[in-house]
């Protein structure tokens, strides 16, 4: 394919131009999916991409839009080949936007190779199941929805709520259980405001993490097109850093809703038949091409997690948006606004929230033997707690027994104690635990029915 | 020979193509993609592409084969794990790495591993289409029987017996001066029902060892049935359970457009896992296709029909399969992405209007039949297909379509699911048209089976409607005999249709013990009822120590299960006791 020169075929007429989209004359040997030049009238060049090509017309997407194009003074020309990205070790410390182009000042980096940014599926009987223990420093993470090694958990979030602060944190934070090793980042902004970028980006400097960092970086005020190749580029470079090179690879993409929206408005453009709510048709598959990119990979010592953030508009869990997510991702982190109301940080709603991978990833040898134990416990105390909450605003503390309103305490000691927790505060998942079973204490001995007797023996603190 | 016209996604339009039909296979382009034919105009047919087509480029050539897409049968299939066009994912990675590459071969069955053929014939023998010349011993849990393809027959000339490969000739047979040799393997075409004599009634029992399918919804051998419900209600797990420990000679699990990191979760977890019944490690009786979601979205489609073609074959056999499909909504959703790129007018929600015939025409393709072929035999096919409505919304058009054709429906509760009640089963919307067709095969353990389920169904309905009633007053307000009912309710949910699929005993419950239990609990509440009616409250009754023994009836071993449990009867009845 490299053979043939660069710059062999141009298009002799564009016959209509139209949002990001051109439509253009064919010419001979055209290949779908391949990347094309549209050069100006006033020499300004774009890049574009063939998304259907046939022996009459192709449809050609503009990355920048298509304005200033004219139909007579423009010409596209055909480049015979594929959206690349160039790679190498260098990429670490740099910050790209999302044609990959340096954005820091810096020249463009030396490649080793050049690599498809669509990647190609892993095998799944190549696949390792996920279960090296991440430690997020967060008790609500670690201790109720433990992260692992090649996992993809989304946080779902809405409008408001500190997403980009718990994400900052665990991105300062996470390590690999008993080791110090810290994760590369590959960190993805999609449609987001400077502010936002912005704040990761000074985060990531004042924690002298950038070295260990890849940005690809796509602002609002970016074209929405480069929307959709800013996700392709940062996995292409978290790929390659994890296979070629061995790192564990930590990849933070915010935010995805702006990602699928500008699936909808391309989808538009190009007239397709919609879906739920204007979405098109393929946005699962669409999304599970992006989030199927993590793992671990057998006789390969890397691995690439991936942390999305979206948020949920109107804080609709149904939304197309977040349910196609949670029907991609291994579980899902859930911000919960009424937590976020009390005050509480990490807002995270215990209920909502999952880790298909938990299992996996705790234990004896992995976390603590008790872990599983604690896990089931206290999520068990704070549902009774929360449940006679409701009871109690409807008939009154008074009808309640002593018991319950041992629990209804419990419950409390659970947000302010175990879910909240500082900024820059880096919980041992030991410490996480212990709080758990400082709470039990609080308890009968009898009501802790999920707990065998052992570990009760073992860490229930003593009564004085 | 034709040349690329058109390339949009997974949509090839090739000119050029005269002559071709409907559904044949083609090679596109020059890395030869599998393709088939779905439409034909003029000289140019539309192709359904089932593989990755950026880089194809206009007048690259596609060639016709002249077939249509069929599945390899024969010694080689159980253990393996394919893709969704049948190409071993094992031998891919030989063949070409950790990733998947376009265009990359391998073949379904291994053409060099011989086999050792057992003819049961002798020369000289009248066969006909099924009737069973031989036998190989494939695993220890499945003898693969060799079978006269469905459309042959005559008189064999020639027997071999020995060890033989896939290809190599095993029987020759002379019909009118015809010649046909046989080898251990055959083939058949994905989308054609394989043919049997007559259909039975499906009255057997497909015991699964999940109390709240075997007891409360049962399923028959040869049924079909639905599992819908929303991300996190563990409809995954579920299947997985359902696939490792389902008592049928052989299980296929399809796993259609779902997540990697799961599909290796079950291809890691059952190398290790035993089947309950015989010992034997459970690869021995499972077959595994693979097409994870960010594999190429048609072949989705064909990966469901390879995946029942199996299914028959091995139910031609004699034997009882279980086939399980996660999920049927992404397969809806390739059609639905097919659908849109051949600007086909569509249904609801931008479905296909022939999603629903499409989808029947794979369910119907399970059942309990008497095959074709001598020895005369009885074999089953059970599908059972997981939907994934979007934001659990049930009234989605894949799960109502899937409700029009199945017979039993696991509905999994997103609220139960939040509670951790698993399997989140919800016993309210479930359903199964096979409680009367079973009744026969549970009145061997026990002819009450259907009055203590019914009544253990009727405490449940009962408790539904109690809580509305709770959250208004507080349980405390309630009526005695209401609180004693909610007591019962609660031990009926949280020790009978809760199960621990990571318990090493609670994983499995057999038929027989799941009975035990329910009696358990069910004279629990009589014995309780009277002593409610002596006048005891049911804060008294709650104290006794039986409720907390009754609960961990779950941990006790099998092998002592039953003497417990009598240990545990003359307990209650001494202690229960009315004043």
């Amino acid at each position: 394919m490299t053979t043939e020169p660069l710059y062999v075929k141009e298009a002799k007429s564009i016959s209509k131009a139209k949002g990001s989209l051109l439509f253009v004359e064919s010419v001979p040997d055209i290949r779908f999916g391949e990347i094309v030049d549209v050069r100006l009238a006033n020499g300004e060049v774009k890049l574009g991409q063939a998304i259907d090509i046939s022996k009459e017309t192709s449809v050609i997407q503009v990355f920048g839009g298509v304005s200033e194009v004219d139909l007579i003074g423009c010409k596209v020309r055909f480049k015979g080949e594929t959206l690349r990205l160039p790679v190498s070790k260098d990429l670490l410390g740099r910050i790209f936007n999302g044609r990959a182009e340096p954005m820091d000042g810096a020249p463009p980096i030396v490649p080793e190779d050049y690599l498809d940014v669509n990647g190609e599926p892993i095998n799944p009987a190549s696949r390792i199941p996920p279960a090296e223990f991440i430690e997020s420093g967060l008790s609500c993470i670690d201790g109720l929805n433990a992260l692992v090694r090649g996992q993809k958990l989304p946080i779902f979030s809405g409008s408001g709520l500190p997403h980009n602060r718990i994400v900052a944190q665990i991105m300062r934070q996470a390590t690999v259980k008993g080791t110090d090793e810290q994760f590369a980042i590959v960190f993805a902004a999609i449609g987001v405001s400077y502010d936002d970028a912005s704040f990761f980006m000074k985060n990531l400097e004042q924690t002298g993490s950038l070295d260990r960092t890849v940005a690809f970086i796509n602002t609002a005020s970016d074209p929405v097109i480069e929307r959709i190749s800013t996700p392709r580029l940062a996995l292409t470079a978290a790929e390659y850093l994890a296979w070629e090179h061995d790192m564990h690879v930590l990849v933070i993409i915010t935010d995805m809703t702006n990602y699928c929206e500008a699936l909808r408005e391309l989808s538009a453009m190009k007239e397709e038949i919609p879906s739920r709510r204007g979405y098109p048709g393929y946005m699962y598959t669409d999304l599970a091409m992006i989030y199927e990119r993590a793992g671990r990979i057998k006789g390969k010592e890397g691995s690439v997690t991936i942390m999305p953030i979206l948020t949920m508009p109107d804080d609709d869990i149904t939304h197309p948006i977040p349910d196609l997510t949670g029907y991609i991702t291994e579980g899902q982190v859930v911000l919960s606004r009424a937590l976020d109301r009390k005050g509480i940080y990490p807002p995270i709603d215990v209920f909502l929230s999952l880790s298909r991978m938990m299992k996996e990833g705790i234990g004896p040898g992995k976390t603590r033997e008790d872990h599983n134990n604690v896990f089931m416990q206290s999520y068990a105390v704070y549902a009774e707690g929360v449940y006679l909450r409701e009871i109690s605003t409807i008939v009154g503390a008074d009808a309640l027994t002593d018991r319950d309103r041992q629990y209804l305490a419990a419950a409390d000691r659970f947000e302010n104690e175990f879910i909240s927790q500082g900024e820059n505060e880096k919980r041992t998942v030991e410490e996480t635990l212990g709080i758990s079973w400082d709470i039990f204490a609080s308890l009968p001995e009898e009501e802790l029915k999920l707990i065998s007797q052992e570990f009760i023996k073992k860490y229930l603190p003593k009564k004085d | 020979m034709g040349k690329i016209w058109r390339v949009s996604g997974p949509l090839v339009v090739a000119e050029g193509m005269r002559g071709s039909k409907v559904y044949e296979v083609v090679q596109v382009g020059d890395e030869g993609l599998i393709g088939e034919v779905i439409g034909l105009d003029g000289d140019q047919a539309v192709i359904q592409t089932h593989e990755e087509t950026q880089g194809l480029k206009i007048g690259e050539n596609v060639t016709p084969t002249g077939r249509i897409l069929t599945v390899d049968l024969g010694p080689g299939l159980i253990g393996s794990i394919y893709d969704g066009l049948q190409k071993s994912l094992l031998t891919l990675i030989e063949n070409s790495g950790h990733f998947i590459k376009r265009g990359a071969t391998s073949e379904a069955l291994s053409p060099s591993a011989k086999w050792d053929f057992q003819p049961v014939l002798k020369v000289g023998d009248r066969v006909q289409g099924g009737d069973i010349i031989g036998v190989v011993p494939e695993t220890e849990l499945v003898a693969h029987k060799i079978m006269v393809p469905p459309d042959m027959g005559g008189v064999i000339t020639e027997l071999n017996k020995g060890a033989y490969t896939i290809e190599d000739m095993i029987c020759r047979l002379e019909n009118n001066g015809d010649k046909t040799d046989l080898t251990l393997m055959q083939k058949w075409p994905v989308r054609k029902p394989r043919p049997y004599r007559s259909r039975r009634d499906p009255t057997d029992l497909l015991v699964t060892g999940m109390r709240i399918i075997d007891y409360m919804f049962p399923l028959s051998l040869g049924g079909k049935a639905g599992i819908p419900g929303g991300f996190g209600t563990g409809k995954t797990v579920t299947l997985q359970q359902l696939a490792r420990y389902a008592q049928t000679h052989l299980n296929i699990y399809v796993g259609c457009g779902e997540r990697g990191n799961e599909m290796a979760d079950v291809l890691y977890s059952f190398q290790d896992l035993t089947d309950p019944l015989t010992g034997r490690p459970l690869k021995e009786k499972e077959i595994f296709i693979a097409n994870t979601s960010n594999m190429p979205v048609v072949a989705r489609e064909v990966s469901i029909f390879v995946g029942i073609t199996i299914g028959e074959y091995f139910r031609d056999m004699g034997y009882d399969v279980l086939l399980v499909a996660d999920s049927t909504s992404r397969w809806a959703e390739a059609m639905r992405e097919l659908g849109g790129r051949l600007e086909e007018m569509p249904g609801e929600e931008g479905f296909p209007a022939y999603m629903g015939s499409r989808l029947s025409a794979f369910y119907e393709r399970a059942g309990r039949v008497e095959t074709v072929g001598s020895p005369d035999r009885v074999g089953s096919l059970t599908a059972m297909g997981a939907v994934s409505p979007p934001g659990a919304d049930f009234s989605e058009p894949v799960t109502q379509t899937t409700l029009r054709i199945i017979e039993a429906l696991y509905s999994l509760d997103v609220s139960l699911a939040n509670k951790r009640h698993f399997p989140a089963i919800s016993w309210l919307s479930s359903y199964s048209l096979y409680v009367g067709s079973t009744k026969e095969w549970w009145d061997k353990i026990d002819t009450a089976w259907e009055d203590t389920r019914n009544s253990a169904m009727r405490i449940l309905q009962k408790e539904a409607e109690l809580e509305e009633i709770v959250r208004l007053v507080g349980p405390e307000a309630m009526p005695e005999a209401d609180k004693l009912l909610l007591l019962s309710a609660k031990m009926l949910r949280e020790d009978f249709l809760m199960q621990n699929a990571y318990h090493h005993i609670d994983t499995y419950c057999a038929p027989k013990r799941a009975h035990l239990m329910m009696k358990t609990m069910m004279r629990f509440y009589e014995l309780s009822q009277g002593m409610m009616e002596s006048g005891m409250t049911v804060a008294e009754i709650r104290q006794s120590p039986m409720i907390t023994k009754i609960s961990r009836m779950k941990d006790i071993e099998n092998d002592v299960f039953e003497d417990k449990v009598k240990e545990l009867w003359a307990e209650m009845e001494s202690g229960l006791v009315a004043r």
